[in-house]
Parts: structure tokens; C-alpha cells; sequence
């Protein structure tokens, strides 16, 4: 017991404010009487149980799921330079702990943003209309990897990949397929995807245009972060540096032309799955986050104010209930003082962090998947009481191959209980105040504001990819978890405990193998109808445009009006930018 | 001079697909279990794993892949590699990988499948077990 006085952790005290202004007015939340009383009354329950503590369960630890040591109760003594306005205050505003909007889920229920895409446009658009009927709010698009690494599916590259992880898109032509009979106007559509990210938002664009729909009407997401996809998803076709222009290019384009796209998703979801800590997650995505800011400003010359509004966040929500909502409360707070410190941003809107939710797919098991279900609605809940705008639940079948429509639809409906029936929405931030979670919160925020200083002092994120820093911290991480797992010092039901003797198999989905016979049809029949020297002649356009330091967009637009296909806008890319390889840290 | 020895292993990832976290974890635990590990990094086409596992002169290769093409990429690999004579390198493979597709899998020369939460202890015992660095040292 005695670590556990030892170990006391000591309120707010060390948390970091030097570049970024101490904003507390110094009125802390608890007298200085009530601290010595509490401080006595600790020391007396020390000694209470220390008679039941000496033969304490094996001695175990008690830690996070990211390894944080845990203490057995918290007090105010664990918060006491909390101050209530500065670190906590009132949803809707500064330092936006609480939640952005004012009225939090009394206001809008988070969007319910079911990721979904198999097979064929046609595929992916019936399962679309069937999520909605089924009460679905908001679309997400999940591509094939040929898709999400700028191949067409007639690529040798692409074989038995086609159809098979999401859907897979070669021309406009199958985007209008995909978006077929949804009213772009009402519905907001993420699509998940980063290298091609300009290609694909090129190919809504015209869509909507052509559904009668003006840019100033249509309302979504492009995923577009290729610097967590050096760090973490591996997703990555050019280098570093020009990856960063496309993305610039699109946010400034999307800033005068397309007001209500978010024009990036900066995510965090992919760099946890690839066995990252909590902090690891917040520390690295708003490291990704400053260098993107910074990248529109240098290269833009836009202000801040004229585009951090757009800006979304994406992250994981994973099994340790209340390092989730700490970590989520802890996002909102610093991108709040990044963008009114760091960039001087005005508006109130730059200052907020608006995020989408995925449960954590990397906690699913293979092992017993009905249990999966369960894993999802806590994952989920830390979601909810995190306050998130948005959120994708995983499906149990997911470790088999994607979700077929049951699992999809039990999903959704884990969410609709939550939001109709728990009461969790009830109250804003309903955790707040919390000895413990406010001290988590605190604590997580002090370790992340440290990587942060960390990649500062190299130079920003891609000085810091460039030398495999956050990809090894990553690898270290995730070895770790898994020797752990291992030597059952963490359990996971059904894996390491609690093994069924037997597994009951289950109805999973098969993707149909004509799926990618039929997509190369299609393809090739548009290659065939199309007019071949309008789109030389555009292709050839968009090469000149990225040989200069012209915005991209308009070029890519009408490449994408001549029926280009994906592959041919990426290949200039390739072309003129060069391809990246794979350092292969481990 | 004892005649036989490390093991040589070549870690590959083929595909497009980036999911590559089982690959690093088995990569390092390899390592750390004494075995001299080759990771190729993400997106290798089959040749290009083939090539690498004959030119390092591995002894196992091991492939993981989360996308679901790995009935294509994996029995391409054994192919490859038996078309280049290299019948005695071991293969094996993980990921997410149904289990009706394992029998067929194995059938096609890939010697062992591990499944998602598979020990790295048991890998590694399988490994010692069933691979034998087949040539004298270099």
C-alpha cells in the first residue's frame, strides 16, 4: 500500500502551460481547510486498510490498458490546482472540455456513421439505402485497397484485392453508381481515403453538380491525413513533403469553394490500432494537427481563422472506460489552446475540436465473437460520455471479413440503444468532477503535451517520421501490449482466459469473386466510351499544375469529367511527385 | 564451430494492404527469440517477396495479411518460390484469415496458419520445431 501514498500524484502541478500562457486565475477548487482534512482523512483510511491490503490479490497491478499505474481511490488532493472555469467550465465554450456544442446530445444526438463499402458501386449503394431506412444519419464510405493506394482494379497490383475490403471506385462513373438516389443535399458522406483523397472529393464534387447540387449545398468528410499513414496505416503512395501540398491544396479549395466540406480528418483511430498508447494517439494527431496548420499558413498565406473551422479529428475508442473519456476531454482542451495560443486563431469555431468515434477494431477478437458485441457498446459508451460528434461501431463479425448485414445492424442498433435508452445523453459531460477522471484527464494531457515538446524540438511531425520517431515509439508500445497479453498480465476473454474448448463457427460474408471480373468490365467499357484525347489532354494539364505550385483541385476536376480513371490522376501524382517506400521500422 | 546456424527469417507483407502491426510484433519477437529476422515492409508483390527471401537466403518466410486476398497472394508466393527451386525455404502465414480457407491454404504448401491472438511463444516454438536451417553457414 505504501506505493500507493508514494505515487499520490500531485494535482495539476506539473502540467505544462509555458508555451501557451497560464490561464488559471489561481482560485483552486478546494480550500486549503478542506485539503487538510482530506489529507487526514486519507492517512487515516491508509491505515484502516492496510490489514486488508498486506494479502492483496496476488499483489497485482492495477493499470490502464496504455500501462498508466492506477491509484486505488482519488481525492481532491489529486486535483488541486484544478480551477473550475479554466479547466472544466461550460460545453460551447473555451477550453471546450466539456463538449463544443452548448446543448450537447440535447441539442443533436451524436450522427450515427456506419463505415460501410463492399463489392461494386451498386453493392455498396443498396447496403447505403438499407442503412438509412435503418435510421443511419450519416454515410462512410470504406474503399478496396486498390481504391485507397490509387490503383484501378484492372492493375496487376489490384488482383483478388478488388471489392474486397470496401468498395471499389475507378471513374466517375462508379461514384454515380455509389451516390445513386442519396440526396446529397441532406445526407453528409465521409469517405475514408488519403493518398487519392483529391481524386475521389473531385469525383463527389461532380456528382453533386450533376444531381443539380452546388458545392455551397453538400456537407462531408475526406479523410486526407497522410501523415499518420507514414506513422501508422501504411496507406501512402508519394512522399511526405508533396503529400503535405495535396492536402494544402485541398483545404484552400475546399475553404473558398466548398464551405461546409471538411476538407481533412486528422486522425488518431489508425495510429491506437497500430498498438499505440492513449497518449501516443492524442499526442501524435495533434502533432499531425500543427503541422497541417502550419503548412496552409506557410504555403496558403490563408488565416487561420479562414479554414481551422473545417478541421475534424477522428479517434479510436478502446476498452479502458475511463482512460477513453479522460483522453478525449484532455483532445478538446488542447487543440483548444494550440489554436488560440500556438496560432493566434480568433474565432471561437477555429478553437473547437470537432471528432468522429470508431470503436477499437484492434479489440475485437477472433476468439468467441459474440463477445465482440459487448466490447463494442463499452467502447461505445466512451464514445458518448467523451462526447463525440460521431461514431462508427464496429461489427463482432469484423475479424472474419467485413460485416455481413446482421452484425452491421446490431452495431447500429447498439448505438440507438445507447443514445434512446441509457439515459447517457441526459446530462453534459456527465463525468466532469470526477476526482478520478479529472485527474486522468489532467494526466494524460501533461504526458502528451510532453511528446509534443518532444517533435518541437525535432523540427515538427515530419522531421519526426523522417527519423521513424513516432513509428518506433508505436512498435515499442505494441510489442509490449502483446508480451503482456502473452504472459497473462492483461487478459482478453476468449484468447487468454477463459478459452472456449471448442469455437462455433459463424456466418461471415464472401465477397463474390465475379465482383472484380465485373468491375474490370466496367472499367474497361468506360475506357473504351470515353473521349481518349480530352483526356490525355487533362491528365497532361494536371502534370503541368504539379510541376507549379498551382492548386491542384481544378485540374483533378476535370481530369475526373473526362471519365480519367483513378489510377491515371494517381499516376501523375507518382509521375512528378515519386513513390515512397516503406522504411520498414519494427 | 557448430555446423548449423541462426535461423533466418523473412517477414513479408504482400499486398496493398497496410495493416502491419502483427507483422512488427512477429518481426521483433522473432528477434528477440535469437532468429536473424528480414521485415520487407508494407506492399510487396509476391515477386518481390520471392526474390528477397532467395537473395538473403532465408530459411522461413512468414506472410501476414488482413485484406482478404490472401488465398491469391499466399499460394503465389509458395508458387513463385517453387518455380525458382526454392522448395525448402518454409512458409507460413497470418492474419484474418477464415478458417475454411486454411485447409486449402495448407494444401497449397503454406505450412502453417496462425490466427489472430496466437501466442508469440507458440510461433516461435512451432518454428524451432519444424525449421531446420537447411544449408551450412555462409
Amino acid at each position: 500500500m505504501s506505493h500507493i501514498c508514494s505515487e499520490m500524484r500531485k494535482g495539476v502541478a506539473g502540467r505544462m502551460f509555458d508555451s501557451l500562457g497560464d490561464e488559471r486565475k489561481g482560485d483552486a477548487m478546494f480550500s486549503n481547510k478542506t485539503l487538510n482534512e482530506v489529507r487526514q482523512g486519507m492517512k487515516k483510511w491508509l491505515e484502516e486498510v492496510k490489514g486488508f491490503t498486506s494479502d492483496f490479490p496476488g499483489k497485482r497491478r492495477f493499470s490502464t490498458i496504455s500501462d498508466l499505474d492506477i491509484d486505488p481511490i482519488y481525492t481532491p488532493e489529486n486535483i488541486t490546482g484544478l480551477d473550475f472555469a479554466t479547466d472544466i467550465g461550460y460545453p460551447g465554450l473555451y477550453p471546450f472540455t466539456r463538449g463544443c456544442q452548448a446543448t450537447g446530445y440535447r441539442g443533436k444526438v451524436w450522427t450515427f456513421r456506419m463505415f460501410s463499402g463492399l463489392g461494386g458501386a451498386e453493392d455498396t449503394n443498396q447496403r447505403w439505402h438499407q442503412l438509412l431506412a435503418e435510421g443511419e444519419t450519416g454515410l462512410s464510405t470504406a474503399f478496396d485497397f486498390p481504391t485507397l493506394m490509387g490503383y484501378d482494379s484492372d492493375s496487376p497490383k489490384a488482383t483478388a484485392e478488388v471489392g474486397k475490403c470496401g468498395v471499389a471506385i475507378d471513374t466517375l462513373a462508379d461514384l454515380e453508381v455509389l451516390t445513386k438516389n442519396i440526396p446529397l443535399d441532406k445526407v453528409t458522406t465521409s469517405m475514408t481515403i488519403n493518398p487519392p483523397a483529391s481524386v475521389l472529393w473531385a469525383m463527389y464534387l461532380v456528382a453533386a453538380e450533376r444531381q443539380g447540387v452546388s458545392w455551397d449545398k453538400i456537407g462531408g468528410t475526406i479523410q486526407n491525413d497522410m501523415l499518420k499513414e507514414f506513422i501508422a496505416q501504411k496507406t501512402f503512395m508519394c512522399p511526405p513533403e508533396p503529400s503535405i501540398r495535396l492536402i494544402s491544396d485541398t483545404i484552400e479549395f475546399g475553404t473558398k469553394y466548398v464551405p461546409r466540406w471538411n476538407t481533412i480528418s486528422i486522425s488518431g483511430y489508425h495510429i491506437r490500432e497500430a498498438g499505440a498508447t492513449a497518449v501516443q494517439e492524442l499526442a501524435f494527431t495533434l502533432a499531425d494537427g500543427i503541422a497541417y496548420v502550419q503548412d496552409v499558413i506557410e504555403r496558403k498565406k490563408l488565416d487561420v481563422d479562414a479554414f481551422a473551422p473545417r478541421l475534424s479529428f477522428f479517434f479510436d475508442s478502446h476498452m479502458d472506460f475511463f482512460e477513453e473519456i479522460a483522453k478525449f476531454r484532455a483532445a478538446r482542451r488542447m487543440w483548444a489552446k494550440i489554436m488560440r495560443h500556438r496560432f493566434k486563431a480568433k474565432n471561437p469555431r477555429s478553437w473547437w475540436m470537432r471528432f468522429h468515434t470508431q470503436t477499437a477494431g484492434c479489440s475485437l477478437t477472433h476468439q468467441q465473437p459474440y463477445n465482440n458485441i459487448v466490447r463494442t457498446t463499452t467502447e461505445a459508451l466512451s464514445a458518448v460520455l467523451g462526447g463525440t460528434q460521431s461514431l462508427h461501431t464496429n461489427s463482432f463479425d469484423e475479424e472474419f471479413a467485413l460485416p455481413t448485414e446482421l452484425a452491421a445492424t446490431i452495431a447500429l442498433r447498439t448505438q440507438q440503444i445507447l443514445a434512446e435508452e441509457t439515459g447517457a445523453i441526459n446530462t453534459i459531460d456527465p463525468l466532469a468532477g470526477s476526482y478520478f477522471v479529472e485527474a486522468l484527464t489532467n494526466q494524460i494531457e501533461d504526458e502528451a503535451w510532453e511528446y509534443i515538446k518532444k517533435i518541437d524540438a525535432m523540427g515538427g511531425m515530419l522531421a519526426a517520421i523522417a527519423r521513424g520517431f513516432p513509428q518506433k515509439e508505436i512498435a515499442t508500445a505494441a510489442y509490449k501490449f502483446k508480451r503482456q497479453v502473452d504472459n497473462l498480465e492483461r487478459v482478453v476473454v476468449g484468447v487468454n482466459k477463459y478459452v472456449a474448448k471448442e469455437e462455433a463457427p459463424i456466418e461471415f460474408l464472401k465477397i463474390d469473386e465475379r465482383v472484380e471480373a465485373e468491375q474490370i468490365k466496367r472499367l474497361q467499357k468506360v475506357k473504351r466510351t470515353r473521349d481518349n484525347r480530352r483526356v490525355a489532354l487533362t491528365l497532361n494539364n494536371l502534370r503541368v499544375a504539379c510541376q507549379s505550385d498551382k492548386n491542384v483541385m481544378p485540374y483533378v476536376i476535370e481530369a475526373v469529367k473526362t471519365y480519367a480513371t483513378e489510377q491515371e490522376i494517381c499516376d501523375v501524382y507518382r509521375e512528378v511527385f515519386g513513390e515512397y517506400q516503406d522504411p520498414g521500422f519494427y | 564451430m557448430s555446423p548449423e546456424r541462426r535461423l533466418r527469417v523473412l517477414i513479408a507483407k504482400p499486398g496493398l494492404d497496410g495493416h502491419d502491426r502483427g507483422a512488427r510484433i512477429i518481426a521483433r519477437g522473432y528477434r528477440d527469440a535469437g532468429f536473424e529476422v528480414i521485415y520487407t515492409g508494407v506492399h510487396q508483390t509476391p515477386q518481390q517477396i520471392v526474390s528477397a527471401a532467395i537473395q538473403e537466403d532465408v530459411d522461413l518466410v512468414g506472410l501476414s495479411c488482413l485484406s482478404g486476398a490472401h488465398m491469391y497472394l499466399f499460394r503465389e508466393v509458395v508458387k513463385q518460390l517453387a518455380e525458382k527451386g526454392a522448395h525448402d525455404i518454409t512458409v507460413i502465414g497470418g492474419g484474418i484469415i477464415p478458417p475454411e480457407d486454411i485447409p486449402r491454404l495448407k494444401e497449397a504448401g503454406i505450412r502453417e496458419i496462425f490466427l489472430p491472438g496466437a501466442p508469440l511463444e507458440k510461433i516461435i516454438e512451432w518454428t524451432k520445431e519444424n525449421v531446420k536451417p537447411s544449408k551450412m553457414p555462409i
